[in-house]
């Protein structure tokens, strides 16, 4: 299992050294419908934690933060025209971004599917 | 106290139900020491409406009125004619006190009205898309420099010396705080205006590069060409416009290329009002649509399917993205932007067109007999209602002059927008409009021949 | 990613029959009628204004060979139906000359007609702002007049007269601090500003190059003055308040505020758009401000038009005067001055940080404004703030069994009830709550702001509003607290009476039609 899991609701899939980053189901729906999704442009640098994206409800917007360090590689270009793809299939076809990761051991402090779940539960 | 419909009899019910003692005691947690025991002292005790308006009209009869005497000013601000039903239609009660329309299915009225504005904007500008209007001319100039920024990451701002100077001013005292690098300075005498020299300037870190149109002097020039050198270097051509009635003789900014126009759009509806409340324009291409400042009206249907319009991209601005927005800009200037769109719906392509042209004709026949009084010549080649008599010494002593002698506001010397530049010292902005009665040029004409002589 | 703390989560609009009656051919209702826009019922040939012709015998045209090749595509109508569109319009907004408006934070007060006459007098309507200084010793008389009564009424030594709206205004407050900072050469990064403030402060603040760090509320809805005065330091360059507070609650420990950040070296900002609460009773220069603006459109009665023109002058404490913007009024020598960049080293203006607006401000406000202001006198003023306290914690007293008051206990509340969706049904809003208002006759009040409190509801009802209009609004929000309680689905599909059901605003945010086409 490749998939791996933030406090802040961002999901990561890692394939090698590409990973692919999106926000968790949990998270868009309590953001609501989606309008718009503000993408970094590839080849920028993030850091752990650090603010790469932006999803926008009609009433908000949220960060969305690398949950590790690394260097932009693609984006989900449908995203532009079909925000709404995050609202139907967060944890595949909406995800945000792909990064080539800088240090794999960062993936250690990331929460396994089963873990982010009981936090979500905990939530309430 | 005619506007406080609360009785003494009310308030006693009132404190009873909330279990208070007294009004005063309601503001307890107020410290003691900050709490007035009275009245703020040294100010008027409460007035009748007969009185205010005695106060008033006193104050008032001491201002020149344009409509009363000869009127020749410009430089940014406009005097035409508005049709009396406009004033009456923006005085309704649900116009004058409805709110930004944030709850939209009981404020279509405001909002259908937004949807018509931003599209007479986009047309008259040349441009894909319009906002719902900013404060006023010089704030929209300032935020097109900002977005154009924020689209290039670049900080060269290369101002035309025709901007109005209060813009340029108000660009300088923001960009401080931006880092944008901004190049200007005052405009010359001459017939045309620096369009030319500003496309040799453009450079890589150029990120835009500002134009008036026409320009402070009165000088209309051809932006394509320099939009194309600015577009070869990847920057953006802001246009601004200031009299906006001039679109009606020619061409627009956005159809010359322009990528971002911005005006003040004050000459239709919105009187002269002493310099405020104006209304800003801005306009812009559809790609950059997410870029701009300000309210942004949109196109949608109800449960029911039908058509409706709701505010929206809110999340660019402030009250949403807090640090991140946009702009720090709230308001819009609602109320013009009516009485702006009702002015422009009374016109129409063929009523602004034919305003537009007595504009102009009025204009050339008075340039005709201004440039006949002894010494005095017109340094335009080209204008559209206003243009720039150069006068035989300093024009401000001239202008001061005719309005305490001869009660006629003569125009706008330059020297008053620039009082450091004394090249400038003799240049008079002369303006004249659908306004303008047919004997005040000739008096114009004369008292100036009296007062150079 | 931060998550949508306010709890407002917005959703496709749900449609139903409801409030469907029989149907009509043209799709009116009575005096409820449907408007097309006008590309759809002008034409370019239509014109509402009558134009001489063209004068054959005038010179050539000196255009500069720019004539335009083709019409905008902008459509006329004539006078009578230019009159019919919009008045047809103007029936679909709610407004306060209709019923009470109840906006936290938002100050919907009667605006009086008095204000409309006097800012219509041809002496102030008509006249040129560049006009020699000799023929508009009126107008500048209003600014000084008006500007006088604001630093009276906060005991405040400086004004600025010239910021166009309230965040103009903030942003001319948070200038001249910069501007203080950099002449004592002690550049200062971050603003301290409380979670409960409104959107406007943080981004000002980002705008003027500081870094904004939120200091927490106390369970009692008042900024922790321990984690204030924890993180107050010399690289404070200012505090930024309101008080009352976006809650709707006086912060008792201003005097504490202000005397940390003075001795830190900073200054204390107040966002004055709840000046309401305390005009006349109450100074904000004694409470240790150094900067507040002042939202004309609220405290005192310009027109809110639908969205603005506002009005933001800023009141100055000594410190900050010499940084205010240009243009100023002064009277000197029994005259009064326009003080420009020509001249503001000879009026005491030199180290003013610059020109904020072409102009000279919101003049047609200042004239309403002083209406209002000579209207009331200082008497009036009193009584304002007042009756709006009063107003507003009988509607707190009356609801408090109703809805959820977070800070009832903490004692009374100020110009402003502050209510949040605790007790609703699962799965019932705020937002389902506030459509259902506008069926019972009023324009909601401040949704999910501020964003401390969930689902919060923040109630502003003002001194022009009569008991009994009061207690017709308490009923409705009675009856529908206790709907949300119960979960009744026909909130869900609110409103049904108005010109409009539930707009799909995410349909308008996906794919943005912001002009009129053809297609």
């Amino acid at each position: 299992m490749n998939r791996f899991f933030t406090e802040e609701h961002e999901w990561i899939e890692v394939n090698g050294d590409i990973a692919t980053v999106g926000i968790t189901d949990y998270a868009q729906e309590q953001l609501g419908d989606i309008v718009f999704v503000e993408l970094p442009m590839p080849g920028t640098r993030v850091d752990r934690g650090g603010e790469a994206a932006v999803v926008e409800s009609v009433k908000a917007a949220s960060d969305v933060y690398a949950p590790v360090s690394g260097e932009v590689v693609g984006v989900n270009e449908q995203l532009e025209d079909e925000p709404s793809l995050v609202n139907e299939s967060a944890e595949t076809g909406g995800w945000f971004f792909q990064l080539r990761l800088s240090d794999t051991a960062e993936l250690q402090g990331l929460m396994n599917e089963e873990a982010y779940q009981a936090y979500v539960a905990a939530l309430g | 106290m005619r506007y406080l419909p609360l009785s003494d009899a009310d308030r006693g019910e009132m404190l009873a139900r909330i279990g208070a003692p007294s009004v005063d005691a309601l503001f307890a947690d107020v410290p003691q020491s900050a709490r007035l025991t009275g009245p703020v002292a040294g100010l008027p005790l409460h007035a009748p409406e007969l009185a205010v308006e005695r106060h008033m009209s006193a104050l008032a009869r001491q201002n020149m009125v344009a409509g009363e005497v000869p009127f020749f000013l410009g430089a940014g601000a406009y005097r035409h004619h508005i049709p009396a039903t406009v004033d009456h239609l923006i005085q309704r009660g649900e116009f004058l006190t409805a709110y930004t329309p944030y709850q939209p299915e009981i404020a279509q009225g405001t909002l259908q009205i937004l949807f018509e504005f931003q599209t007479q904007v986009a047309r008259l500008f040349g441009c894909d898309v319009a906002n719902a209007s900013m404060y006023d001319g010089s704030t929209a100039c300032w935020e097109a420099i900002s977005m154009a920024r924020r689209i290039t990451r670049r900080t060269r701002v290369q101002i035309s010396s025709g901007l109005h100077p209060h813009y340029l001013s108000v660009i300088r005292t923001m960009a401080r705080f931006t880092g944008d690098a901004v190049e200007a300075q005052a405009p010359e005498l001459s017939a045309q205006t620096d369009v030319a020299a500003l496309a040799g300037a453009i450079t890589a870190d150029t990120s835009c590069v500002v134009v008036q149109y026409p320009d402070i002097l009165g000088r209309i020039a051809d932006l394509a060409p320099l939009a194309e050198a600015v577009h070869a270097a990847g920057a953006l051509l802001v246009a601004v416009v200031t009299e906006p009635v001039a679109l009606g003789a020619i061409r627009s900014p956005g159809e010359m290329g322009a990528d971002i126009v911005v005006g003040e759009g004050q000459s239709l509806g919105v009187g002269l009002q002493f310099g405020g409340p104006y209304l800003g324009l801005f306009a812009t291409s559809q790609k950059y649509v997410r870029q701009m400042p300000g309210r942004l009206c949109g196109e949608t249907v109800d449960a029911e399917g039908k058509r409706g319009f709701v505010l929206t991209l809110s999340t660019r601005e402030q009250h949403i993205r807090r640090e991140k927005a946009t702009s720090n800009i709230c308001t819009n200037s609602g109320l013009c932007a009516l009485a702006f769109s009702i002015h422009m719906s009374l016109l129409g392509d063929k009523g602004l067109s034919g305003l537009a042209r007595l504009n102009h004709e009025l204009a050339l026949k008075a340039a005709e007999r201004l440039s006949r009084i002894p010494g005095a010549s017109i340094c335009n080649d080209s204008f559209f209602n206003e243009f720039t008599l150069i006068l035989p010494g300093d024009a401000r002593a001239v202008v001061r002059q005719l309005s305490e002698a001869d009660g006629i506001l003569a125009g706008v010397p330059l020297g008053r927008l620039y009082p450091d530049e004394d090249a400038l010292a003799g240049g008079l902005l002369v303006t004249v409009t659908e306004t303008t009665q047919p004997d005040d040029v000739e008096r114009l004409a004369m008292a100036l021949e009296r007062a150079l002589a | 990613m931060s998550l949508n703390q306010s709890g407002w989560r917005p959703e496709a609009p749900v449609g139903d029959s409801r409030g469907q009656g029989a149907q009509t051919a043209t799709g009116n209702r009575a005096l409820m009628l449907e408007e097309r826009l006008i590309f759809e019922i002008g034409s370019s040939e239509s014109c509402g204004v009558d134009l001489p012709a063209p004068d054959p015998a005038a010179p050539p045209a000196r255009l500069g060979g720019l004539e335009r090749a083709a019409p905008a595509g902008l459509p006329g109508l004539s006078e009578p139906e230019a009159v019919r569109h919009y008045t047809r319009l103007s029936r679909q907004n709610y407004a306060i000359d209709l019923g009470l408006f109840p906006l936290g934070s938002c100050t919907m007060k009667h605006n009086p007609r008095l204000n409309e006459k006097v800012a219509r007098m041809p002496g102030f309507a008509d006249v040129h702002p560049l006009a020699p200084q000799g023929a508009i010793q009126g107008a500048l008389a209003v600014i000084h007049e008006l500007g006088e009564w604001l630093k009276a009424l906060t005991g405040m030594p400086g004004v600025a007269m010239s910021p166009k709206a309230g965040a103009h205004g903030e942003l001319c407050g948070l200038l001249a601090i910069r501007a203080a900072l950099d002449a004592r050469d002690d550049p200062r990064e971050v603003v301290l500003v409380p979670t409960s403030a409104h959107g406007t402060n943080p981004a000002t603040a980002a705008f003027c190059g500081y870094r904004v760090e939120e200091i927490g509320a106390t369970a009692d809805g008042r900024v922790d003055m321990t984690a204030l005065e924890a993180r107050i330091g010399p690289d404070v360059a200012a505090l930024m308040i309101t008080n009352p507070n976006t809650c709707g609650l006086f912060e008792r420990d201003i005097h504490r505020m202000a005397e940390a950040i003075h001795a830190a070296g900073g200054f204390l900002y107040c966002d004055g758009a709840n000046f309401n609460a305390i005009v006349g009773r109450v100074r904000p220069g004694d409470l240790g401000v150094d900067a507040m603006h002042i939202n004309l459109h609220k405290t005192f009665s310009t027109p809110h038009g639908g969205g603005g023109p506002g009005s933001g002058p800023v009141v100055f404490s000594e410190a900050l005067a010499p940084f205010a913007p240009l243009p100023a009024v002064r009277l000197a020598d029994g005259r009064f001055h326009l003080v420009e960049e020509e001249t503001q080293a000879d009026h005491g203006h030199g180290q003013s940080f610059g020109r904020l607006a072409a102009f000279h401000g919101q003049m047609g406000m200042f004239t309403r404004a002083l209406a209002y202001i000579l209207s009331h006198g200082a008497d009036g003023l009193a009584q304002v703030s007042g009756d709006a306290v009063l107003n507003a914690n009988y509607i707190l007293r009356c609801l408090e069994r109703e809805l959820d008051a977070p800070f009832v206990a903490s004692g009374p509340c100020m110009h402003e009830a502050l209510f949040s969706d605790k007790g609703f049904a699962e799965g019932f809003s705020t937002l389902d709550l506030a459509k259902a208002l506008i069926d019972e006759g009023f324009h909601p009040m401040t949704m999910y702001f501020p964003l401390v409190v969930h689902g919060a509801m923040l109630v502003e009802p003002t001194e022009t509003e009569s008991k009994a209009a009061l207690d017709q609004f308490i009923t409705a929000l009675a009856s529908l607290a206790r709907r949300a309680r119960e979960g009744d689905p026909a909130l869900k599909s609110a409103p049904h009476f108005a010109p409009r059901r539930r707009l799909d605003e995410t349909l308008a945010a996906r794919k943005p039609r912001l002009v009129w086409s053809e297609e």
